[in-house]
C-alpha cells in the first residue's frame, strides 16, 4: 500500500481521448461521405503530420536537428518504384520493405553524420541528401534525371477501379500516419522516451547517470529514417512518379515540416498537429500569391523562435498546464482513505 | 599532362570555394553561429549587383563599390537586430532563425525576379586564357579569382593578428564572457563581424555570378560548398579555409575529368570520406 | 562620497537566489576584503557589481550613480575592473595582447604597458609568449595587469591566491601596495583569509549568500569570524 502513485493520464488527456474517437471515425469513413479532393487533402495532412512527428522526435526530443530527412523520403520512394517497376515485386510487399530499407541505409549514413554536432550535423545531413539526389540522377536504372513512373499494371495490383484505389490508398495513408504517431508516442512513453528527455535537458548529466546517449540517439535516428522512408514510399505511390528533384526536394519535405514543428511547438507531441494545421490553412489562404505563404511562414517561424520558442502549443500548455498526449509520469498522493484502509 | 591540367583547374576552382567559405568561417569562429542563409546571401549579393548594374550601368567589378557597403550594412543590421538575440538560446534558435531567413530570401528573390537565370557580364576576360609552360592553358579569370581568394585570406590574417579589432575578435572567440568584462561590447562586435563576413560574401557573390548562371534557388548549393570547404580545412583555421577550398576544388576537378556530371558529387564524396577519416578537418585549430 | 555602495543587493541564477540583501560599501582608495566559504556568494557579488549579472539599478551605486542594470562593458567604462577567478586570460592571445585587451574601454589614467611592465618585470620578458604557457603566478600578474590597463578606480580581485604557492601569493600581494598607492580602491575576495585580512582595512564575511559579519580588520576576532564563516 503506497503513499504515492505514479499517474500517466491527465484530465485533459482523458477528455481529448474521448473526443478523438468520433473525429477519427469521421476521417475513416470519409471515402463514403466525401469526394476525391477531400481525400487527397486529408491524405496530404496525414503524411505531413507523420513527417512532422518524426522530425519532432529527431530534433525536438533527441536533439538531432537534421535538415536532410528528405534523403529518406526520396530513398523510400525510389525503393518502392524500383522494387515494383524493375524487380516486379508486389506493390504491398514493396511498400512494407521501404521502411526497413531506409532504416538500413541510415546506419552507414549515421557513421558519417554523427561525427558532426549541432548546426554542422544539420548541414551534414543536407549533404547526404544531396548525395542521394545526385546519385539518383546519374544512375540509369533509376531513370537518371527523369526518374521513374508507376505503370498501370502496378496500380492495378491495388485495384483495377480508380475510385476503389483512391479509397484504399487514402485508408493506407491514414493507417500509416496513425501507426507513425503510435510509434512516436509509445517510444516517448517508454524508458527510451525518458532517456531522451534526460538527454535533451542535459546530455552530460544523463550520461553520468548511465544513460547510453549515443545508442539512444542512434536508435532514434534509424527508427525515424525507416518511418520517413515508409511515408516517402506512400507519398510517391500516390504521386505516380518520382524524380531526383521531387523525391529529394528540401523545400517540399523538410522546409515546410520544420516550419510546422517549430510554429506548432517543438518538443511536444501536440505541436506538430497544430503546426500542420497552420501550414495547410496558410497555404490554402495564400494559394493565389505564389510563394508568399512560404515567406510568411518563415517570418512566423522566426518570430516564434525569438518570442515563444516553445511554439503555439508550448505557450498554451504552459499557460493552462495542458497535456493531451501524456508522456510524463506524475506523482499523486494517495487519498487518506486509501492509506487508512477505509476506502471501498 | 592531362592530370596536371586537371589538378591546376581544381586548385583554381578552390579559389571561389574558399571565398564562399570565408563568411561562414568568420561567423562561426567569432560567434559560433552557422548561418544557414549564407549561400542565399551570396546569391543576394549577385542580385544586388545585377540591380546596381541595370540602374547605373556600372560593370560588375565596379559595382562592388556599392554592393560591398550595402551587404556590410545588411550583415550588421541582421546580426544586431535579429541574430544577437538567438545566440544565448542554445542550438535551435540560431539554426532555425537563419533557416527562416534563408527561405525568406529565396522566396523573396523568386517573387521579385522570377525563376529566370541571370549572369553578370564583364566581357572578354571571362574567356581569356594564358599559356603556362608545358602547354597548359589556364583561364585568366579563374587565376584572378584565386588571387583574390589568397588576398582575402591574407587580409583576414592581417586583420586578426595585427589590428586592435582583430585582437578583440580573437578574445571574444576565446571567451566572450571575460571579453565583456574587459570592456568589449560583444553585441556591437558580433554585428561588425557579420558585416565583415558579408564584405567577403559580396565579393564571392559577384565573382561567382560572372562565371556561372544564378537564380533564386542557387543559394543552398553555395552554402553546402562553403560548408564542405570549411570542414575539410578544419574549423578555426584561416588558411585552412583556403586549403579546404582547394581540396574540394581538386576533388571536383578529378570527378569532372572522369565524367562532367560527376563533378559536384565527387566533391560531396571527398567531403564525406574526409569527415569519416579526419572529423576535425585537415588543419583544425579551435577548441570548442 | 562613497565609491561603491550596494543596497539590499539580491541576485538570482534563474530561480535560484544566490545573494540576499547585501549591503557593502567601499570608500575611495580603500581596500576591503570579502571572505567566506565556497558557494558563499562572493564571486556572485563581484559579478553583480561588475555587471555580468543583471540586478535592479538602485541596488548598486557607483559614485552615487545607479549601475545595477548596466552591462559589463559599460561598467568598465565607469571605472570598475575585474580580475576574474581563475585568471581567464585569452588563450589565443600573447601576454602583451592580453594586456592591451584591457585598453578597450579607453579610459585615461596612469596605467600603461610600460608601467605594468615596471610593476611586473617578468611579464616584459614573456610578453610575446602565448598566455597559456605562463605559470600560475605569472598568469595572475598578467590578469592583474590587464585589469589595471583600463585605469580603474575600483579593482575587483576574485581569488588572487587560487592555486598559487605561498611564495608567489606573497609577491602578488606585495604588488597590491603599488596599485593602491595611486588611490585605486580594491575589493579582495578570498577563501584564504590571512592574506586578505593583512591587506585590507575592513572585511565582510559572507555565508550562503548573506552578510554574516562585517568589521574593521584591526578589530578582528577569530572566534566571531569562525562562527560567521561556517554559519555556526
Amino acid at each position: 500500500m503506497e503513499l504515492v502513485r505514479v499517474e500517466r493520464g491527465t484530465r485533459a488527456s482523458r477528455i481529448f481521448a474521448i473526443l478523438a474517437v468520433p473525429a477519427l471515425a469521421a476521417l475513416v469513413t470519409l471515402p463514403w461521405w466525401g469526394g476525391a479532393g477531400d481525400m487527397r487533402l486529408i491524405a496530404e495532412m496525414a503524411y505531413f503530420l507523420a513527417l512532422a512527428q518524426l522530425w519532432n522526435l529527431l530534433a525536438g526530443y533527441a536533439g538531432l536537428v537534421s535538415v536532410g530527412q528528405q534523403a529518406y523520403v526520396g530513398l523510400g520512394a525510389y525503393a518502392l518504384f524500383y522494387l515494383t517497376g524493375v524487380l516486379n515485386m508486389n506493390v504491398y510487399l514493396a511498400l512494407m520493405i521501404t521502411g526497413p530499407f531506409a532504416g538500413l541505409i541510415s546506419i552507414p549514413v549515421s557513421f558519417a553524420v554523427f561525427r558532426l554536432r549541432g548546426a554542422y550535423f544539420a548541414v551534414g545531413t543536407w549533404v547526404v541528401a544531396e548525395v542521394f539526389a545526385l546519385s539518383a540522377s546519374l544512375i540509369g536504372v533509376l531513370g537518371a534525371g527523369s526518374g521513374l513512373s508507376l505503370t498501370p499494371a502496378i496500380l492495378r495490383q491495388i485495384s483495377p477501379d480508380r475510385a476503389t484505389r483512391d479509397t484504399i490508398l487514402y485508408l493506407i495513408t491514414l493507417a500509416v500516419s496513425v501507426l507513425v504517431f503510435a510509434i512516436v508516442y509509445l517510444l516517448l512513453r517508454s524508458r527510451h522516451g525518458l532517456a531522451l528527455t534526460a538527454i535533451r535537458d542535459s546530455e552530460p548529466a544523463s550520461a553520468s547517470l548511465g544513460v547510453n546517449t549515443f545508442r539512444t540517439k542512434f536508435i532514434i535516428y534509424i527508427v525515424t529514417a525507416a518511418c520517413t522512408g515508409l511515408v516517402g514510399g506512400l507519398i510517391f505511390l500516390q504521386k505516380l512518379r518520382v524524380s531526383p528533384e521531387a523525391g529529394f526536394s528540401i523545400n517540399d519535405w523538410t522546409v515546410v515540416v520544420i516550419f510546422m514543428v517549430v510554429i506548432g511547438g517543438i518538443g511536444t507531441l501536440e505541436g506538430p498537429f497544430i503546426g500542420m494545421l497552420v501550414f495547410i490553412i496558410l497555404r490554402e489562404l495564400l494559394a493565389d500569391y505564389g510563394s508568399y505563404y512560404l515567406i510568411l511562414m518563415g517570418i512566423i517561424a522566426i518570430a516564434v523562435m525569438l518570442k515563444a520558442p516553445s511554439g503555439i502549443w508550448g505557450w498554451v500548455a504552459l499557460r493552462y498546464d495542458l497535456q493531451l498526449f501524456p508522456v510524463g509520469r506524475r506523482l499523486a498522493l494517495a487519498r487518506l482513505e486509501e492509506i487508512s484502509g477505509t476506502a471501498k | 599532362m592531362e592530370w596536371v591540367n586537371t589538378i591546376i583547374q581544381g586548385i583554381l576552382l578552390g579559389g571561389i570555394y574558399a571565398l564562399f567559405a570565408i563568411g561562414l568561417s568568420l561567423s562561426f569562429g567569432i560567434m559560433r553561429l552557422v548561418n544557414i542563409a549564407h549561400g542565399d546571401l551570396i546569391v543576394l549579393s549577385a542580385y544586388v549587383a545585377l540591380v546596381v548594374g541595370q540602374n547605373t550601368g556600372l560593370d560588375p567589378i565596379s559595382s562592388l563599390v556599392i554592393v560591398v557597403p550595402v551587404m556590410f550594412a545588411l550583415g550588421y543590421a541582421l546580426q544586431r537586430g535579429l541574430l544577437n538575440s538567438t545566440l544565448s538560446g542554445g542550438l535551435l534558435p540560431p539554426l532555425l532563425v537563419t533557416f527562416g531567413i534563408s527561405v525568406i530570401i529565396q522566396n523573396g528573390l523568386l517573387q521579385g525576379f522570377g525563376a529566370y537565370t541571370h549572369r553578370l557580364q564583364v566581357g572578354a576576360i571571362e574567356t581569356a586564357s594564358v599559356q603556362l609552360p608545358g602547354g597548359i592553358a589556364v583561364g585568366v579569370y579563374p587565376l584572378l579569382v584565386f588571387a583574390v581568394a589568397v588576398c582575402a585570406i591574407a587580409s583576414l590574417q592581417l586583420l586578426f593578428y595585427s589590428t586592435r579589432l582583430g585582437r578583440a575578435f580573437r578574445a571574444v572567440s576565446d571567451d566572450a564572457d571575460t571579453a565583456e568584462l574587459m570592456g568589449i561590447d560583444n553585441r556591437k562586435l558580433y554585428a561588425v563581424a557579420l558585416g565583415i563576413a558579408m564584405i567577403f560574401t559580396a565579393i564571392a557573390g559577384i565573382l561567382f555570378a560572372i562565371r556561372a548562371n544564378f537564380d533564386p534557388a542557387a543559394g543552398p548549393i553555395r552554402l553546402i560548398l562553403a560548408f564542405e570547404a570549411v570542414i575539410i580545412g578544419g574549423l578555426g583555421s584561416i588558411w585552412g579555409t583556403l586549403l579546404g577550398g582547394v581540396v574540394l576544388g581538386v576533388s571536383q576537378a578529378v570527378g569532372a575529368a572522369l565524367s562532367p556530371t560527376w563533378q559536384i558529387l565527387a566533391g560531396h564524396i571527398a567531403f564525406l570520406i574526409i569527415l569519416i577519416l579526419r572529423p576535425n578537418g585537415l588543419f583544425p585549430r579551435t577548441r570548442d | 562620497m562613497t565609491l561603491l555602495r550596494t543596497q539590499n543587493l539580491s541576485a538570482y541564477y534563474g530561480d535560484f537566489q544566490a545573494l540576499f540583501d547585501i549591503n557593502v560599501t567601499v570608500e575611495e582608495g580603500e581596500t576591503v576584503a570579502i571572505i567566506g566559504a565556497n558557494g558563499a556568494g562572493k564571486t556572485t557579488f563581484l559579478r553583480a557589481v561588475a555587471g555580468a549579472l543583471a540586478t535592479d539599478p538602485d541596488t548598486v551605486l557607483f559614485d552615487g550613480q545607479p549601475i545595477g542594470d548596466k552591462t559589463a562593458h559599460e561598467i568598465v567604462r565607469f571605472g570598475i575592473a575585474m580580475v576574474p577567478e581563475g585568471r581567464r586570460l585569452f588563450p589565443s592571445l600573447s601576454v602583451e595582447e592580453n594586456l592591451l585587451l584591457g585598453t578597450h574601454s579607453e579610459r585615461a589614467g596612469p596605467w600603461s604597458l610600460k608601467r605594468v611592465y615596471e610593476l611586473f618585470p617578468r611579464l616584459q620578458e614573456l610578453r610575446r609568449l602565448p598566455a597559456p604557457s605562463l605559470s600560475g603566478g605569472q598568469q595572475q600578474m598578467a590578469a592583474l595587469g590587464r585589469a589595471l590597463m583600463s585605469n580603474p578606480r575600483l579593482l575587483l580581485c576574485d581569488e588572487l591566491s587560487l592555486g598559487l604557492a605561498p611564495v608567489v601569493i606573497r609577491d602578488i600581494y606585495e604588488c597590491l601596495g603599488a596599485i593602491t598607492a595611486d588611490g585605486t580602491a580594491v575589493v579582495l575576495v578570498e577563501q584564504d583569509i590571512t592574506r586578505a585580512l593583512d591587506a585590507s582595512a575592513r572585511f565582510y564575511c559572507f555565508q550562503e549568500g548573506r552578510l554574516a559579519l562585517s568589521a574593521p580588520t584591526k578589530d578582528f576576532d577569530r572566534a566571531a569570524l569562525t562562527a560567521a564563516y561556517f554559519g555556526l
